[in-house]
């Protein structure tokens, strides 16, 4: 598998990240460095293999449905680059 | 229990320019879950509270924070899954799904793609004609919603209010077994019902607790049965998805306009494009919702956060066995107990409410059908006028009963009872009371009727000729006995007295 | 008491407890010594006046008496831990002015425990790195020097700061985490001793997220004895983590009798890599043959799909970043980009993450981004996890065999040269051979000194417990340690 200058934009624009068009062909030949190294997986039969989910075995802890959290507007917009009105602001967003 | 049959509706075609075209949809109902915190997060879920104060760290998506799951929300979602006849999952799994919104905090909603935890179920959508549509459901996961991106606020700036980040939702999928406008909004309806029955989702549609995705594509008749007989989606047309709608008008003015749409562009030669849309009600219309070269790739993967939820068969069937009964099963009991109409039951189930009220009626008065009317033309009429719900009803079913019960004794006649009830109603007070202080029980005593009845033939020779020549006319003697016993007598035994005196 | 700073967590806690020593005295003498070592790059944020009042309250607390070990024990918090208060940046531009409005969990247990915050320590980005050179803060320095160069070499990463800092006595011991090895390849550079707990002992709230399936906190410290203390003081079962473990933390130090009389120790023919430096070889087999005259028998095991562990680690690690590190967007907090005339919400997520990601954690999140897209789930991140189940049982099967713990060296060389091997990122990833299949399998792991090299460097072995079996582990390396008797610290040129 070899990853053209394309995919690497797609896969930019998917990461969104803004990748310069001249820095495209360095990033495709990164990823393809990489993924020939990880290519290797391919040389297992794994077909008869569950996925790992935990180092052993444990039942996912559950909640009861009470009212624990929130009321704290402050301190969720503290960190905000930008807030007003209590809520977040963002450049205009087009659907 | 009794199970009801219904023929299959029709399937509604649409005329294109060149021919009739059928339609096939499929919907992807989100119902939020009716739980007092997060799916993720102990934050409130309480509708219109300041923006972001129900928000919980990890709801903002805040660095290093972890969602722990709400064991109620779980809970629900395997009710609907066994009020919808469906298989219970007792593994499933939690993935991400991968994309960027402003209202979309941690960059990815957690969802279940792979492992949801309800399978394939069943709704029984009845078109109030006798037909009804079995549509099958294809699986229902829990997911958590996104925040709120407002647009109007500023020219140049959203804003995002994260309150309903994280609110659980059940997606409920339908398989592509719906084939018209009206059938979609009463699937929409049908669905309601039973989640309201369940109580796992308020049904609030206004607030946007209950909304739907609507996927739409047209067909050739006779394709849609292909795909039934091969399960091959290659025989139906390029499925277009019109998103969020939470109003059945909508629904069925977006299908219908879209359904149009796709018409004339394959009419017109070409494809459709498989795509995202959004109904505009002031227009409409529907409109691409993203432009095409950002084809979604939402990259789902296990949330590593989570361990996959394994459930246990004996939690799954105390569930089961505390299921209320469900609207279809309601509707056959009072048809084959009360001896009500299709239609009758139909409106009496649409609400838990309704059908308690009605059974507690039944259950004072002993006369299933005399109950349903008086439930049904009488009370919701007149709440209805009050714009008023059963919850609100001032009569209580105890009182209505005892109207009820009062006509059956031929203690009051039906025209009085209505009056009565209007008393009743108005003015909180007992019916038998109300009868008695204000002396409208019926005259049942023949002598004093008879009186009447004399005086009013005594009094009109003219007519008593014309009703001998034609006992059609009868009636009017009637009328005027009525009038004179200010409506208490007995109407069978005036009818009765002057047929015998015209007849003298 | 001359060089306070010096002190291990078990003799300062034993002096002070003595009353020999303040929390105050201690905490003095570590912030005399951060300050004169800015040359190092450890600290990259500090924090005298928090840690001045916790140690007065630390000292009121051990007066009154029953004083938790870690009272009074001033240490060095890793950057990805989010403090209350205090800037936590996980060394990203990204989280430039950020300062969390919580505590993580690790760091919350030590605060309780009245442990003292020196300040924030240096990292690669986003724990993204092996030497700690993608951190926004610039390079954390290696106290250790070749010889008699003067060559800046890395303390390692992703915990250099930790590292560092440690091995400089700026601190007496350093919260770390590893998710590919970060906390015992700098234990190993530095000639420090780092523990990763199994998977699910330290409860990851509050630690900015890398990979979640493999991320995992941990002590850096100075001996085996230290790693004890403070992982119980770390450990421990916490609500807010799905993934934490219910499980009871033992009394580690208690454990540490340095009996290994009849435990069986796998030495794994798989970590025998072709082109091993001599010097390696000789410490692993060194390391071997004192645990074997410690009572120890020693078994050559194999674990077969050890080669497939790097291949894995780079589907999995990348892929759970790209989807952690999609937050960092510029609405809610940390870095958003100068906007241009026209610019929109794509342009400001666009903008934002090039400028506030450095190049490795770039590459990373893309790489991850890619294996995840349409069409390759199943090729990259499910098999990956299908073989993380095979290495996952490959450690299962010579434990069911009597394995008690596995030796292994714990880097395939000694620090290197900063600078040196940034170029080339599968190079740097090589780095982490020895350690990662411990973090795909979930297992604890410890790293510790036993030797040097010819340029009088540390090298270190890494010993790897069955699950949940720290203690176990850490009497072990207790033994080792004593066998080995690493004495040598860094000298000072800083």
């Amino acid at each position: 598998m070899s990853i053209d200058t394309a995919t690497a934009a797609r896969v930019a624009k998917l990461a969104r990240i803004k990748v310069e068009k001249e820095d495209l062909p360095a990033l495709a030949e990164e990823f393809n460095a990489i993924l020939g190294f990880i290519e290797q997986l391919g040389e297992l039969d794994v077909d008869d293999v569950e996925p790992m989910t935990s180092v052993t075995p444990m039942r996912l802890p559950r909640r009861v449905d009470e009212i624990t959290d929130g009321n704290q507007q402050e301190k969720v917009l503290a960190n905000a680059p930008d807030a007003r009105e209590g809520f977040f602001a963002v450049p205009k967003v087009v659907e | 229990m009794l199970d009801l049959t219904y023929e299959t509706p029709k399937v509604k075609t649409i005329a294109g320019a060149k021919q009739d075209w059928e339609l096939v949809i499929g919907m992807e109902v989100h119902a939020q879950v009716s739980s007092n915190s997060k799916l993720f997060s102990g934050a409130s879920t309480t509708f219109g509270a300041e923006p972001n104060s129900n928000v919980a760290f990890v709801d903002a998506g805040m660095p290093g924070m972890l969602p722990v799951i709400n064991e109620f929300c779980v809970e629900q979602a395997v009710r609907t899954g066994l009020g919808l006849k469906a298989e219970i999952n007792l593994f499933s799994a939690f993935d991400r799904k991968n994309y960027f919104y402003p209202d979309l905090p941690q960059g990815y909603q957690i969802s279940q793609l792979y492992h949801p935890i309800v399978g394939e179920g069943e709704v029984l959508v009845e078109m109030g004609d006798g037909t009804a549509r079995l549509v099958r459901i294809e699986r229902i996961h829990l997911e958590q919603d996104a925040g709120k991106s407002i647009h109007d606020m500023d020219p140049h700036m959203s804003f995002v209010d994260l309150n309903r980040t994280g609110v659980a939702l059940m997606e409920i999928v339908s398989r592509p077994d719906i084939r018209g406008p009206e059938e979609a909004a009463a699937y929409v309806v049908k669905l309601r019902q039973i989640l309201r029955y369940l109580g796992t989702c308020d049904g609030n549609m206004q607030n946007g607790n209950l909304r739907a995705d609507v996927n739409v594509s047209i067909c050739q008749p006779g394709a849609y049965e292909r795909y039934r007989e091969t399960g091959d989606f290659g025989h139906l047309g390029t499925r277009c998805e019109i998103k969020n709608m939470n109003s059945m008008r909508f629904i069925q003015a977006a299908i219908d306009v879209e359904a149009k749409r796709q018409i004339k562009i394959v009419e017109g030669g070409g494809a459709v494009d498989q795509e995202t849309r959004l109904y505009d009600p002031d227009k409409n219309e529907t409109r691409s919702m993203r432009s095409k070269e950002e084809a979604h790739d939402y990259r789902y993967f296990p949330c590593p956060d989570l361990l996959p939820l394994n459930i246990e068969q004996d939690w799954v069937d105390g569930i089961a066995e505390n299921l209320p009964e469900l609207p279809d099963a309601k509707k056959a009991r009072f048809i084959s107990e009360f001896g009500l109409s299709d239609y009758d039951a139909s409106v009496l189930t649409a609400e838990t409410r309704d059908a308690e009220f009605f059974e507690a009626v039944v259950g004072g008065a002993g006369d299933g059908k005399l109950a349903a009317n008086w439930v049904i033309n009488e009370l919701f009429g007149r709440l209805k006028k009050d714009d008023a719900s059963i919850k609100d009803s001032p009569i209580s079913p105890a009182r209505l009963a005892q109207i009820i019960k009062l006509i059956k004794a031929d203690t009051i006649s039906g025209k009085i009872a209505k009056d009565v009830f209007e008393i009743a109603y108005t003015q909180d007070r007992d019916p038998d009371e109300i009868v008695e202080t204000e002396g409208m029980k019926q005259v049942t005593d023949t002598g004093a009727i008879e009186a009447a009845v004399n005086e009013i033939i005594a009094a009109n020779p003219a007519q008593v000729e014309k009703a001998k020549a034609n006992p059609k006319l009868a009636g009017w003697f009637v009328g005027q006995v009525m009038k004179a016993t200010g409506g208490k007598a007995n109407p069978k035994a005036v009818n009765e007295l002057v047929a015998k005196k015209l007849a003298d | 008491m001359s060089e306070l700073n010096k002190l291990t967590i078990a003799d300062a806690r034993d002096a002070l407890r003595k009353g020999d020593v303040t929390s105050v005295e201690l905490t003095e003498a570590c912030l005399t010594a951060i300050d004169a070592a800015d040359a190092l790059g450890a600290f990259v944020h500090k924090t005298p006046q928090i840690a001045m009042e916790r140690a007065s309250a630390a000292d009121a607390r051990i007066k009154a008496g029953d004083a938790p070990d870690m009272c009074g024990v001033p240490v060095g918090i890793k950057d990805l831990f989010c403090t209350e208060g205090v800037a936590s940046q996980a060394a990203s531009r990204i989280l430039e002015g950020f300062k969390p409005e919580y505590e993580s969990t690790v760091s919350g247990k030590l605060k309780d425990d009245g442990a003292v915050m020196l300040g924030k320590l240096n990292m690669d980005e986003f724990a993204m790195g092996s030497s700690n050179e993608t951190s926004v803060y610039g390079n954390a320095i290696n106290p250790w020097r070749a010889g008699n160069g003067e060559t800046e070499l890395t303390p390692g990463g992703s915990s250099g700061g930790s590292a560092s800092a440690v091995s400089a006595d700026l601190c007496l011991a350093a919260t770390g985490t590893d998710t590919g090895g970060s906390i015992r390849q700098p234990a190993a550079f530095t000639g420090i001793v780092g523990l990763k707990p199994t998977y699910g002992r330290c409860s990851r709230w509050g630690i900015v997220a890398f990979a979640s399936s493999l991320d995992q906190a941990g002590p850096m410290t100075k001996t085996v004895r230290d790693a004890a203390i403070m992982g119980r003081a770390m450990m421990g079962h916490d609500a807010k983590d799905s993934t934490s473990a219910d499980l009871a933390v033992p009394d580690f130090e208690a454990m540490l009798t340095g009996d290994i009389k009849g435990k069986v120790i796998g030495i794994p023919k798989e970590y025998r890599m072709d082109g091993m430096p001599e010097e390696i070889e000789t410490l692993w087999s060194d390391g071997a043959a004192m645990l074997k005259d410690a009572g120890a028998e020693l078994r050559d095991i194999s674990l077969p799909h050890t080669k497939y562990a790097l291949p894995a680690y780079y589907v999995v690690a990348p892929a759970e970043a790209s989807s952690n590190l999609a937050r960092y967007d510029g609405v809610r907090f940390g870095h958003r980009a100068q906007m241009a005339a026209g610019d929109g919400i794509t342009e400001m997520y666009e903008k934002t993450r090039a400028e506030g990601f450095g190049p490795e954690v770039r590459r990373r999140v893309m790489i991850g981004t890619y294996v995840l897209s349409a069409g390759f789930y199943d090729a990259y991140y499910n098999r990956a996890r299908k073989v993380r189940a095979l290495i996952k049982k490959d450690f299962e099967d010579v434990f069911a065999a009597g394995i008690d713990q596995i030796l292994t060296p714990a880097t395939p060389s000694a620090a290197f040269e900063l600078g040196k091997e940034v170029s080339d990122p599968v190079e740097m990833y090589l780095n982490d051979v020895f350690t990662v299949t411990v973090n795909l399998a979930g297992l604890p792991g410890i790293a510790l000194p036993t030797g040097v090299n010819a340029d009088g460097l540390p090298l270190g072995l890494q010993l790897i417990g069955r699950p949940w079996e720290e203690g176990d582990l850490l009497n072990t390396a207790y033994a080792l340690e004593e066998a080995a008797g690493f004495v040598a610290k860094p000298a000072k040129w800083w």
